[in-house]
């Protein structure tokens, strides 16, 4: 079994829209979506969901009133400033980590623990899919990425499904490196300008961190092609492979509008004609499980 | 007045939001606490003046104390302890710095090291000045970072801070305790469904906010009717022009050039600013 993470550092680059046209693509691949504080991949994919699980993934203070001497020891312990001068708990500010527990000499406060999100498995027209939706507020979404990739290992193995496609959080924190631990090949899409060649060349750095073998995809390459070439040459010299340029299309818009990739909203339109080649490249890729081959690279 | 520039979805705009209003209105400090993606200097082009480290403590065994009681595994709640009969492990990557095993070992073999997670840059361009953090790539807690950049503020100024992308943590870190949050959407179902769970969190902070459309003019109005529904005020909104991407292509804040941007952004500014004080 293959896992593959498409990824950005910079949001906004079309991870979503081009992980989505994957899917349907590969057909029968298990879909993951990591990006658990703002998902969207469902709006593509329409999931049904089959089973919801709870989502426990870090603790709450809870102080006994009833016990509590108003000392104010808890308060002045606590590193991430979460008890207010009232002596309550700020559950976004409580990181659940427990020293007001220890601190405390009437013993008034427990930790309790916090339901942050919810994790679902559910079943699209074009596979199964694990995803789920961390709580307004909540931290810990790199625990829920876990949970998010162990369902969708559980799914591959009892679908006999040979392929994982996982849609990235933006960023290079936890719930990223969350998305991309012990996968095969990580996507990197990409847009021509400043900021994201910026953020792709940290998230290319991310990859090799984490040994991961990296391609590229740059999305609306059109909209300044002396950056697209920029990204090209920085490419080459480091031996990552270019799987595609997207051209700039006011469909893929009109796609997301009306609930649909692009695959299927406009299959003859030239951003799904490259989709379509960036896929048989990915998938040979994983295939020989050693990366790009020599000849599959742009001159 | 601290005002927060944020949205759920990436690539909305808030750095252009953020850049363009911070050259349009004197006095400014702008905070990028987008440290795992710092872009607004790539639009500002600021001289760096100094860097600083940011480090976060994490425990310090001291072996010849420890006799592997295993009372500090036993607290931390992030796993970040190991102890076995034979040895004691740190997983400093792990840490959240709470301080709590330093305080449960009954040998008080702990104490903290510093441990280096990022950097802070210190810029400017004319009057404005610039602070970003920067996370060290590999690293995954982002909030120390952030907070680092916060403790930078200078309250006679006009401060405003880019926030990071997203509706968790390093995004609540970031809007919190500011006076205000602009929250960049776009009017497609991406840009209103991530705009949703980030008006349920702000709510939730209690932190006041208004929605800037940008790219105005593509997708549907469902954006519209949504913030109608929760009397949502929009308070500027940015047509789709291919020019306004070009020059953020290039890295350019469009206000410059196209100089009718500037006073919508003092305006945009001022209607802040009267929200706040009402």
């Amino acid at each position: 079994m293959k896992q593959l993470t498409i990824l950005s550092g910079k949001g906004g680059t079309g991870k979503t829209t081009i992980t989505a046209s994957l899917a349907v693509l590969a057909r029968n691949a298990v879909l993951a979506d990591c990006d658990v504080d703002a998902p969207d991949l469902h709006m593509l994919l329409h999931p049904e969901v089959i089973k919801t699980q709870e989502f426990k993934g870090s603790k709450i203070a809870v102080i006994d009133k009833t016990k509590c001497i108003n000392c104010g020891l808890c308060r002045e312990k606590c590193r991430f400033d979460a008890i207010t001068e009232d002596i309550e708990v700020d559950p976004i500010a409580c990181e659940g980590c427990g020293v007001c527990t220890i601190v405390c000499p009437e013993n008034a406060i427990t930790l309790a623990e916090r339901v942050s999100g919810y994790a679902y498995i559910s079943k699209t027209k074009y596979g199964f899919m694990a995803h789920a939706l961390l709580s307004p507020g909540e931290a810990n979404s790199g625990k829920l990425v876990t949970l998010v990739r162990q369902n969708a290992r559980i799914l591959s193995e009892k679908e006999n499904s040979d392929l994982i496609i996982i849609d990235g959080p933006p960023g290079i924190g936890c719930p990223l490196i969350a998305s991309v631990t012990g996968v095969d090949v990580g996507l990197v899409v990409t847009e021509p300008t400043m900021s994201g060649i910026h953020d792709l060349k940290r998230a290319l750095r991310l990859l090799e961190h984490f040994n991961v073998t990296p391609c590229v995809c740059v999305n609306m390459y059109d909209i300044n092609k002396d950056n697209t070439e920029k990204i090209t040459r920085f490419c080459k010299e480091n031996s990552i492979e270019i799987a595609g340029r997207i051209p700039f299309n006011p469909k893929v818009t009109e796609a997301m509008v009306n609930g649909k990739t692009i695959i299927e909203y406009s299959p003859e339109s030239d951003v799904a004609k490259e989709i379509e080649i960036i896929w048989k490249k990915l998938r040979s890729s994983l295939k020989s499980g050693k990366g790009f081959q020599s000849h599959d690279r742009i001159a | 007045m601290i005002v927060s520039v944020a949205s759920g979805k990436g690539g909305t705009g808030k750095t252009s939001v953020a850049v363009n209003m911070a050259l349009s209105v004197g006095n400014v400090q702008l905070l990028d606490c987008d440290v795992e993606e710092p872009n607004a200097h790539l639009l500002l082009h600021p001289d760096i003046r100094r860097t600083e480290p940011v480090y976060v403590l994490v425990p310090l065994i001291n072996e010849e104390l420890c006799d592997h009681c295993g009372e500090c595994a036993k607290f931390c709640q992030f796993n970040a302890l190991f102890v076995s009969s034979e040895k004691i492990l740190v997983f400093p990557e792990l840490c959240s710095s709470c301080g709590g095993c330093t305080l449960v070992c009954p040998r008080k073999a702990i104490t903290e090291e510093k441990r280096r997670i990022g950097t802070l840059k210190f810029g400017a361009v004319g009057d404005l000045t610039l602070v970003y953090g920067e996370l060290d790539v590999g690293e995954p807690m982002a909030v120390p970072v952030i907070k680092a950049v916060k403790k930078q503020i200078e309250n006679n100024k006009n401060v405003i801070i880019d926030a990071p992308v997203g509706t968790s943590c390093p995004v609540i870190e970031t809007v919190r305790e500011t006076d205000f949050c602009v929250l960049v959407t776009e009017p497609t179902p991406f840009g209103l469904h991530d705009l949703k769970i980030t008006v349920q969190v702000l709510r939730k902070m209690k932190v006041p906010f208004a929605v800037v459309v940008n790219r105005a003019g593509i997708g549907d109005k469902k954006v519209y009717t949504y913030c109608k529904e929760e009397n949502i005020p929009i308070l500027l909104e940015i047509p789709y022009q291919r020019k306004i991407a070009e020059l953020y292509s290039r890295g350019v804040p469009f206000s410059l050039e196209m100089s009718e941007w500037k006073e919508k952004f003092q305006t945009l500014f001022s209607e802040i600013r009267k929200l706040v004080e009402e």
